[in-house]
């Protein structure tokens, strides 16, 4: 992987104190914005990524080259329009993409690889706040995100309940299942496996681009609906490379045409991510459980919110997600409710699994666009 | 109230500024909108339907998607001033249980619904041999969503049987309110305001 330059970043002059209880010293947050900051700060929405996003939301990926992850929501006249907000997008702690993270050197001038300090969804919240504070804004618009980011709306929300007057979380949840658990662990446990791993002090050498691509595998099937791939690929056969239509090879080749597509997407992903990210931004999901700190009760998280004094929240799932299912979602409506917070939920119908919130679905486009209204 | 069917106008009318409203079925959320526009009430609503749902929350209004015969639990007890139910209790699956929950959530409730004894309904039957399609109650049997049948006198039974005490009703036929004389041959529609 490659060390991308961000276009815009932040060095805190303060150490950012972590839920871990060591704090990382001169964090650096890389960021991008699409708009214009109106004069009394009021229009500023807050965009969150995904476990494996960036801060490249509506711009040029520099590594792969490829259009903003949600270039179909974030734009001119786009639901979440530019000519009307100022966006901002900022690679989260822990990754890779030009915040500090463990492939960051640390200040004895060193990488710091394993030394990194394991973070937490609201570590990564607190770097996002740290970024507003820096920008001069008191009140954000929205703050918006799907899957992880959808988690560190809600963290906002509930850590810093003045800071956002609208939260959108999509296909999320308040806590990490023991499935979403465990399928992290097998990427974790591939990363490990690779012996060019090496306890995550590979940065001299070459990087464990094969357990990162299996972790990526594994995690992406996670993404996408049963119904999505059997359309999508089926029982299909790959042609050969020496030209055979569609045969079996009587080996270990990528025959399936969804085998291929799993592999290429695991590739890929070797080329513009860092393997101890993928371990630290996996565990910071893991350990989110928004309730654990208040007795299991998840209301009591958003007691800032409460009897209408706090922010408008929007949560939106997908029939077809079975990484975050519908109950998740109606799981956080349930407790703002009982909190008197001003909610709305939809169920959306969409083929594509949990990358739906990423994908065409035009009735996202609307309820977004009407959210923000 | 402009634009409002009568017997939300009636509703909208009655309910005082600043209350705490759920909507229960509220469609596209007309009603909530005009709540929350001109009596700065604190407006929230659940549909089962998602494009009625996304239309409301694109007026700006609080709604959860969800069914009323299962989700009101998820409200907590006395959340809301009034709890209002338009010509949704004959889609119940149990309308004695929702008239309950409706009771527990809100402090007040305004339930509304087609009379199945107006005269024109009952003389379909009569006459006709067949299930009425009127102007109240526009599908047939195999299409409506409209199980469980009531008339304005099965449900004066209901309430005062579970000890419901009625505040207010209202009877309409043709899209205006008429009297209360004879209400169950004369009312195409009938709206309670109740409490316990």
């Amino acid at each position: 992987m490659t060390t991308a330059i961000a276009s815009q970043s932040l060095t805190l002059t303060h150490d950012l104190p972590l839920d871990c209880g060591q704090a990382l010293p001169a964090a650096r947050i890389a960021f991008e914005t699409y708009g214009t900051l109106n004069a009394d700060k009021s229009n500023a929405v807050l965009v969150c990524h995904a476990l494996t996003g960036d801060q490249y939301v509506a711009s040029r990926h520099p590594i792969t080259g490829k259009p903003g992850w949600w270039e179909r929501m974030v734009g001119p006249g786009r639901p979440i329009d530019t000519d009307r907000f100022h966006v901002i997008c900022a690679n989260v702690i822990g990754s890779c993409m030009g915040s500090t993270g463990p492939a960051s050197v640390a200040p004895d001038g060193e990488r710091y690889a394993l030394r990194f300090p394991v973070i937490t969804i609201r570590d990564m919240a607190r770097a996002l706040i740290a970024l507003i504070n820096a920008l001069g804004i008191e009140r954000l618009h929205t703050v918006v995100g799907g899957s992880m980011g959808g988690m560190q709306a809600l963290s906002l929300a509930a850590n810093f309940p003045d800071r956002a007057a609208r939260v959108l979380a999509i296909a999320t949840t308040a806590r990490h299942s023991a499935q979403n658990i465990a399928f992290h662990e097998v990427g974790r446990q591939a990363i490990m496996a690779d012996p060019n791993w090496r306890g995550g002090s590979y940065y001299d050498g070459p990087s464990p681009d094969a357990g990162l691509a299996v972790a990526r595998m594994a995690a992406h099937i996670t993404y996408l609906s049963e119904a999505g791939l059997t359309e999508k690929f089926g029982r299909r056969l790959q042609d050969r490379p020496d030209g055979t239509k569609g045969a079996k090879s009587f080996g270990f080749d990528a025959d399936f045409q969804v085998e291929s597509y799993l592999r290429y997407q695991g590739s890929g992903f070797t080329q513009r991510f860092d393997a101890n990210s993928y371990l630290y931004i996996t565990r910071a999901m893991d350990y989110f459980d928004l309730a654990e700190e208040h007795g299991g009760r998840l209301g009591d998280a958003f007691a800032g919110h409460a009897m209408g004094k706090g922010a408008r929240f929007f949560l939106i799932s997908f029939d077809s997600d079975w990484l975050y299912p519908t109950a998740e979602s109606r799981h956080v409506v349930h407790a703002l409710n009982a909190v008197g917070a001003p909610v709305s939920f939809v169920e959306l119908s969409a083929p594509h699994g949990h990358d739906s919130f990423l994908l065409d679905v035009p009735a996202l486009d609307r309820v977004v666009r009407g959210f923000l209204q | 109230m402009n634009g409002l069917r009568a017997d939300l106008a009636v509703i909208a009318g009655l309910i005082e500024p600043g209350s705490r409203v759920l909507d229960v079925g509220c469609g596209e959320g007309l009603l909530l909108a005009e709540l929350e526009a001109q009596r700065d009430v604190d407006a929230r609503g659940l549909e089962l339907d998602p494009e009625l749902v996304e239309r409301s929350v694109a007026r700006g209004l609080s709604v959860v998607q969800g069914d009323a015969n299962c989700d009101l639990g998820d409200y907590p007890d006395k959340a809301f001033d009034y709890a209002i139910l338009s010509q949704t209790l004959q889609t119940a699956q149990r309308p004695d249980l929702m008239l309950e929950e409706l009771l527990r959530v809100g402090r007040k409730a305004f339930v509304s619904f087609p009379n199945f004894a107006h005269w024109r309904t009952r003389a379909a039957l009569l006459l006709g041999g067949r299930m009425p399609v009127t102007r109240a109650l526009p599908l047939s049997w195999y299409e409506t969503q409209n199980i469980h049948h009531v008339t304005v006198r099965d449900f004066r039974d209901l309430i005062s049987a579970k000890g419901v005490r009625t505040e207010g009703a209202w009877y309409f036929s043709g899209g205006r309110e008429i009297g209360t004389s004879g209400a169950n041959w004369r009312a195409e529609f009938a709206l309670f305001k109740l409490s316990r």
